[in-house]
This record gives C-alpha cells, structure tokens and sequence, in this order.
C-alpha cells in the first residue's frame, strides 16, 4: 500500500484477510465496525483512511467530500456468500451481516460515517478503469461546487483478487487532474 | 448452564466478528448492547438467526429479543427453556 508513491505497507499474506487485518493493524486504525464489514468495505474503507487522514480532515465537522468510485466486481465477493447461504432450502440461514452489503455502495457510506461526510456519493460498475468517466464525473462536482474536494477511484475486489487506488481531487491539488495522468498513475501502481 | 454460557460467547465472538473480544472479557451479567459489548440492530438480527440456527428456537416476534439478549445469562437462560435442539 502506498501514498503518494511512497509504499507505507508491503507485507505479503497467505490471504485477503490475513492481509487486510495486518494492513489494519499496521495502521493503528482503531475503528471497531471494521471487522464487521465485507472484504469490498474493508479495502475501500483503509484505502481511503489512509488517504483522508493524510490530509488532516477536521474530525468534529462536516467534510465536504464528495465519493465517486468504480470497481468491476460490484458486490459480486459478497453476492456468493449470500447466495450460498440461501441455495440450500434445508439449511436455509441468510446472514443479515452478509446480506447489508450486497450492494458496492455500501462502503461509501462506512467511509462517510468515519470522516462525516455527508456530501455525493457514487458507485460505477465498468469493465475496467475508467479514468475518463471519473475524470468528467469529478471535474462535474468541482465546477458546480457540489464539492470542494472528491475522493475518486477503483476499489475491486473478487474472491483473493483485489485492487484499489483512490485519488483525493481538489481545484488546488498539486497534480493535473485529467484522463491521461489517471491512466499513468493507475497503470504505474500495479507495476511497483 | 455454565457449558452453554461458554458456547455462547464463543459464538458471538466468531459470528459477530469481534476481533478485539476475548471469552474471558464477557461477563455473564454484562450488557451485550448499548454501553455493554455494543452491538448493533444488525448484531440483533444475527442473534435471531444463530437461536434458531444453533438451538431451533423461532422468535415470532423480535421484540422478545431486547429482553433475551439483554446478557449471556438472560439468552442462557431463554435457550435452555425453549431449545429444540
């Protein structure tokens, strides 16, 4: 895990969630619904306390803050456990904690009730990254100052294949917002 | 009784996914929601389903539950007068 290129957790686990709980763990993040989401929740909501609590964000106010993220997978990793629960009519024990995130966009809201945000949020589902959709979508919600900041990106998780980058755009950021800048960073990440 | 109060903060632990909760810290008398362990609705409804999953016990209405799951010794209790199984 990085910010800003510069790799703050590199450990290597025999799993998500061995990784997930270490990389948790090595940040001191101290939230204790954590262990309570699913594994699209728990990526996302790291990823982006990574990111929020870098810039400092006051804690006791409302941020404005806007989410717009995209993945592939949907909820698909969690969608199979729910269905697996009910699939048998003679054992049949659907999980009201499996079933509450069924949804992707259910991680945007852990990630607001963390940082008080109560602002736009929105859940794409692409093929792959779409930095053109993100790029437009948030430029959108700057110009019409729905939002004075927007925590953007791809957070994608199916069975042990997982993603995630997140960007944090403001009109004051230091770094040119726009589709080929996105696509560089996005492709640079994988490669380190 | 005893055995069964064991069984029951074992299960919670692992099927509420407290991490940070071990058997030893639950007490029997202790709240399981509010200023207790602080579970939540969902929690609640877990409950419900691990009754009736683990001890055949249906709850034809949920509002039984603020009294049964009051602490392990109230759901102790609750299961060994209605468990089925």
């Amino acid at each position: 895990m990085a910010l800003n290129k510069e790799v703050l957790f590199d450990e290597m686990h025999e799993d998500f969630s061995a990784f997930i709980k270490s990389a948790y763990k090595h940040f001191d993040t101290k939230y204790s619904k954590f262990f309570k989401m699913d594994s699209l929740s728990k990526l996302a909501f790291l990823t982006a306390d990574i990111l929020l609590k870098d810039a400092n964000l006051p804690q006791d106010q409302e941020n404005n803050i806007a989410l717009v993220f995209s993945n592939r997978a949907s909820s698909l990793d969690t969608d199979r456990k729910h269905q697996e629960s009910i699939s048998d009519t003679d054992n049949y024990f659907p999980s009201p904690a499996v079933f509450v995130y069924t949804l992707p966009n259910i991680c945007l809201g852990e990630i607001s009730i963390k940082h008080s945000l109560y602002s736009e949020n929105s859940f794409f589902i692409f093929d792959t990254f779409n930095a053109k959709h993100l790029c437009s979508y948030a430029t959108a919600l700057l110009d019409s100052n729905k939002a004075s900041s927007v925590l953007c990106g791809w957070v994608d998780v199916d069975a042990e294949a997982y993603e995630a980058i997140l960007f944090l755009v403001s009109k004051k950021g230091e770094v040119t917002f726009n589709t080929n800048e996105l696509n560089r960073i996005y492709n640079d990440s994988w490669t380190h | 009784m005893d055995a069964l109060k064991q069984e029951l903060k074992e299960k919670i632990i692992e099927q509420l996914n407290l991490e940070d909760v071990a058997v030893d810290e639950i007490g029997n008398g202790d709240p399981l929601f509010g200023d207790g362990l602080g579970l939540d609705s969902i929690d609640a409804l877990e409950l419900i389903v691990m009754l009736d999953k683990d001890y055949g016990i249906k709850l034809s209405d949920p509002k039984e539950g603020k009294n049964i799951f009051e602490s392990i010794d109230t759901m102790a209790a609750y299961i060994t007068a209605n468990r089925s199984k």
